[in-house]
């Protein structure tokens, strides 16, 4: 008996230690990143261009770049995948051969490496297309990327609204489109907006799609057509490539971090709203 | 003509649908497509057989690589797997309800953490602390500790999804039963969810074999079959990060086979993962 | 094998349904059922549950039409037209076609907007048309003493009774001729039910009415027409068709009588 009681105190002190280191290491690369990044950023960081490969300057045109390769990104998936998803739930062509095929590529679609990601945006966008290392390139291959995500979180919100809302409409006479677009959609707004910054968290954090199909060029970019850095490629191009470009690559980490952690904040900002007042607008 | 706009939205829907759906096969059609010559030319034995890496003088042998990406995978995964599942057992038996809370929020973030702050860190923090042990510091080692990091989260989310999941009838009779806590979750919560258990480690291995900027930023990426952790390696994907930019004609072919590679590992996990989910279904 | 009963025809119909059947994948609902509803009458529906009485009902305002796994077969004439013909539109079936469903179903929009949301949809725009629509069909409802100064907020902040009257009010705004109603009292209290249940009454006067009850006494109550539906073998059938009264007083089919009197369902 006795035994058997250390034996569950020393299970559970292990169980605690786990969550406790794990959120050590989580504190020591945020706060590693922020203790040697904050000092970097100040408007001029924000605002000027890179100098001598990003030794020195600031990350201007790559925060503008990244913005490009997101609208661009968001601009393509976000029709793409509520379409997907409005097909998948209104259309309940979920139990047939077609809904099953979707579904099927879907998870698979989201289980695919980034790098692959970045190899087909190559063949397709930049070969066949085309349209060669560019902020197009990219922001494509992206689409494709936070696609299954995307459509995911708009299924959800379809299929929070009420079934009753939908009889209701047609009893009245009211078509699918008006429906859906007077009723269904707004009631499934909370769910787009999660999925649209999902997609951006996840977009913005990507590099290895990007290093062959959106490209290295770190100057401003002034079209969709030319090549453009993203902050996660100047990471690692400073880190990697450049020597003395640690102290950059922090400030621009500092950046990126920050970002994400706004979009989570928003995110679950969305999450609280939408169950208080789902119903309510 | 009038025609009725709910067609016309069915019929829109379903060409958006079918864009989403055939991605997938494009992909593969792709990468088949660039794969292709060099696969007619040298053929699928080349890339395991040759005596060495040579791209630019026909020579593929791709093993060194392949058998990086599998140690780091491995070693990420006997670490992340009973850390991710005793994660996920605090959050669901052990913590009170506000800390499991925090400490999924926590989990979230760490999943949201970019690759490439990741591997900046080990570069930055773990290589060197390893090198202080036994140099160079890059190593298999330092890249099974940062994927681990990369995919405890995930491991840790869907494994405390399924024991939220295990009937609370199982628990609460077993407790009735004077079995202690830790009996309870190793002999009941554990097979019950042992479905979803296993879909997160092979969710989660497909996560480890596919990244690529940490384990490029902190292995070393010297194409040798590594003979200890403190060896440096090169894994197939960062293989392809670091070549693809001035690779040409067979060399890039190449690297595309290594990319078919990787896919249809991915799509072999993502069918067995279906399969444990179905027969979870039917016998959970 | 259906009991009509010979005095049914003294009213001209307004809906006849022929052999109609509906199966949902493999399991069939109802079967070969022939009913006719004779018009600005109540027609209660009744029958224990599973014998296919709510289904039937969707058929009438092709709402089955939202379930894809759903087959129908048969004719369901209105005013002599059968409403399956490809050639239907049903946006303006549905509007002559109204339904009352067992859950209040107001859209989270305003008293108002709930309202304006059909009409704007079926083209009526006109301002002062709108308002003068909506007081009326509040009115009728009884709704519009109660609502008239709160007509921009929420529907569903009204309570469960006032918003099944609302959603009358959203079907009576249409000016349909056929109003269905799915067991529109059992999610409402007593009282409410007595509201709701005068409300059917004094609309049987200008509406033909199809209500699907478990309730038998609100069946006596407030229709004029019964049907019984029973399930046999899981599939539902038709069993006896009478006015109100001889149906309660007279069944002729033993089924009926046993149902009746309390003893079976």
């Amino acid at each position: 008996m006795v035994k058997q009681k250390w034996g569950d105190r020393l299970g559970t002190g292990f169980i605690w230690a786990i969550p406790l280191t794990i959120t050590a290491i989580f504190l020591w690369i945020i706060g590693d990143v922020f203790w040697h990044g904050l000092g970097q950023i100040n408007w001029q960081f924000l605002f000027t261009a890179p100098i001598d490969a990003g030794r020195s300057g600031g990350i201007a045109p790559i925060l503008v770049s990244t913005a490009w390769i997101l609208l661009i990104c968001m601009g393509v998936s976000l029709p793409l995948g509520i379409g997907t998803a409005v097909l998948l739930v209104e259309f309940s062509d979920i139990k047939t051969g077609f809904g099953q095929l979707i579904r099927r590529s879907l998870d698979t679609l989201a289980g695919v490496p980034s790098i692959v990601f970045g190899l087909f945006g190559n063949a397709l966008f930049v070969k066949v297309f085309g349209l060669g290392f560019s902020i197009l390139s990219g922001g494509l291959t992206l689409a494709c990327m936070v696609l299954p995500l995307l459509i995911r979180s708009t299924e959800e919100g379809l299929r929070a609204v009420p079934q009753s809302y939908r009889l209701g409409a047609a009893s009245l006479g009211i078509s699918q489109t008006k429906t859906l677009w007077h009723l269904i959609l707004p009631a499934a707004m909370p769910g787009f907006v999660a999925g649209f910054v999902l997609g951006i968290g996840r977009a913005i954090a990507e590099t290895a799609a990007l290093i062959f199909t959106s490209g290295y060029v770190d100057r401003m970019p002034s079209s969709w057509l030319d090549s453009g850095r993203s902050l996660s490629i100047h990471i690692y191009d400073l880190a990697m490539n450049i020597s003395n470009g640690n102290a950059n690559a922090y400030g621009t980490a500092t950046v990126l971090i920050t970002l994400l952690l706004m979009i989570n904040a928003l995110t679950s900002w969305i999450g609280a709203t939408w169950t208080n007042h789902h119903f309510k607008f | 003509m009038h025609l009725n706009p709910d067609l016309i939205l069915l019929w829109l829907v379903r060409g958006l649908g079918t864009i989403s759906a055939i991605l997938v096969l494009l992909i593969l059609l792709f990468l088949f497509k660039e794969a292709f010559p060099v696969l007619r030319e040298v053929g699928i034995g080349a890339f395991f057989f040759d005596a060495v890496w040579q791209p630019t003088k026909g020579k593929f042998n791709l093993l060194p690589m392949i058998l990086g990406t599998l140690w780091t995978t491995l070693g990420a995964m006997i670490l992340a797997t009973p850390l991710g599942i005793l994660s996920a057992i605090f959050c669901q038996f052990y913590a009170p309800d506000f800390l499991a809370k925090l400490y999924r929020r926590l989990l979230e973030l760490l999943a949201g953490i970019p690759s490439v702050v990741y591997g900046f860190w080990g570069l930055l923090v773990l290589v060197p602390m390893i090198n202080r042990i036994q140099p160079p510091g890059a190593s298999v080692l330092a890249g099974i500790l940062i994927l681990t990091l990369m995919i405890l989260p995930t491991i840790a989310l869907i494994a405390d999804a399924s024991f939220a999941k295990v009937p609370t009838s199982y628990l609460t009779g077993s407790q009735a039963l004077g079995i202690s806590q830790w009996g309870m979750v190793w002999g009941v919560a554990v097979p019950a969810a042992k479905s979803g258990l296993m879909t997160a480690g092979i969710l989660a291995t497909g996560r480890a074999l596919g990244e690529t900027m940490a384990v490029l930023m902190v292995c070393g990426n010297v194409v040798k079959t590594p003979t200890g952790l403190f060896d440096p390696v090169r894994t197939l994907t960062a293989n392809i990060a670091l070549e693809m930019a001035y690779a040409l004609g067979d060399h890039r072919s190449a690297l595309f086979v290594s990319g078919l590679m990787l896919m249809v590992v991915v799509i072999g996990l993502i069918a067995v993962a279906e399969w444990v989910v179905a027969e979870g279904k039917n016998y959970g | 094998m259906t009991t009509f009963h010979p005095k049914n025809t003294i009213h001209p119909t307004a809906i006849r349904t022929e052999n109609l059947s509906l199966s949902y994948d493999q399991k069939i609902a109802f079967q070969d059922i022939s009913l006719p509803i004779p018009a600005q009458k109540i027609t209660a529906i009744v029958g224990p549950s599973g014998s296919g009485k709510s289904s039937f009902l969707t058929c009438l305002n092709r709402l089955t039409d939202l379930t894809q796994q759903c087959r129908v077969s048969g004719k369901v004439y209105l005013a002599g037209k059968n409403i399956f013909d490809p050639k239907i539109d049903v946006i303006a079936l549905r509007r002559r076609v109204g339904m009352l469903f067992q859950q209040p179903n107001p859209f989270p929009f305003s008293i108002y907007k709930n309202l304006v949301f059909p009409l704007k949809e079926h083209g009526i725009t006109d301002r002062s048309h709108v308002e003068y629509l909506i007081e009326e069909s509040l009115t009728a409802v009884g709704l519009w003493d109660e609502v008239k100064d709160r007509l921009k907020s929420s529907a569903l902040r009204l309570s469960g009774g006032q918003q099944q009257r609302l959603c009358l009010a959203r079907t009576l705004v249409l000016k349909p001729e056929v109003i269905l109603m799915d067991e529109p009292c059992s999610a409402l209290d007593p009282i409410s039910t007595g509201v709701i249940e005068d409300l059917i009454k004094d609309l049987g006067d200008r509406h033909t009415i199809v209500i699907v009850t478990h309730n038998l006494a609100q069946a006596k109550r407030i229709s004029h027409q019964t049907a019984l539906f029973w399930s046999q073998k899981n599939v539902g059938h038709l069993i006896e068709v009478a006015p109100t009264q001889d149906f309660f007083q007279h069944p002729v089919n033993p089924l009926t009588q046993a149902y009746v009197t309390g003893l079976k369902g």
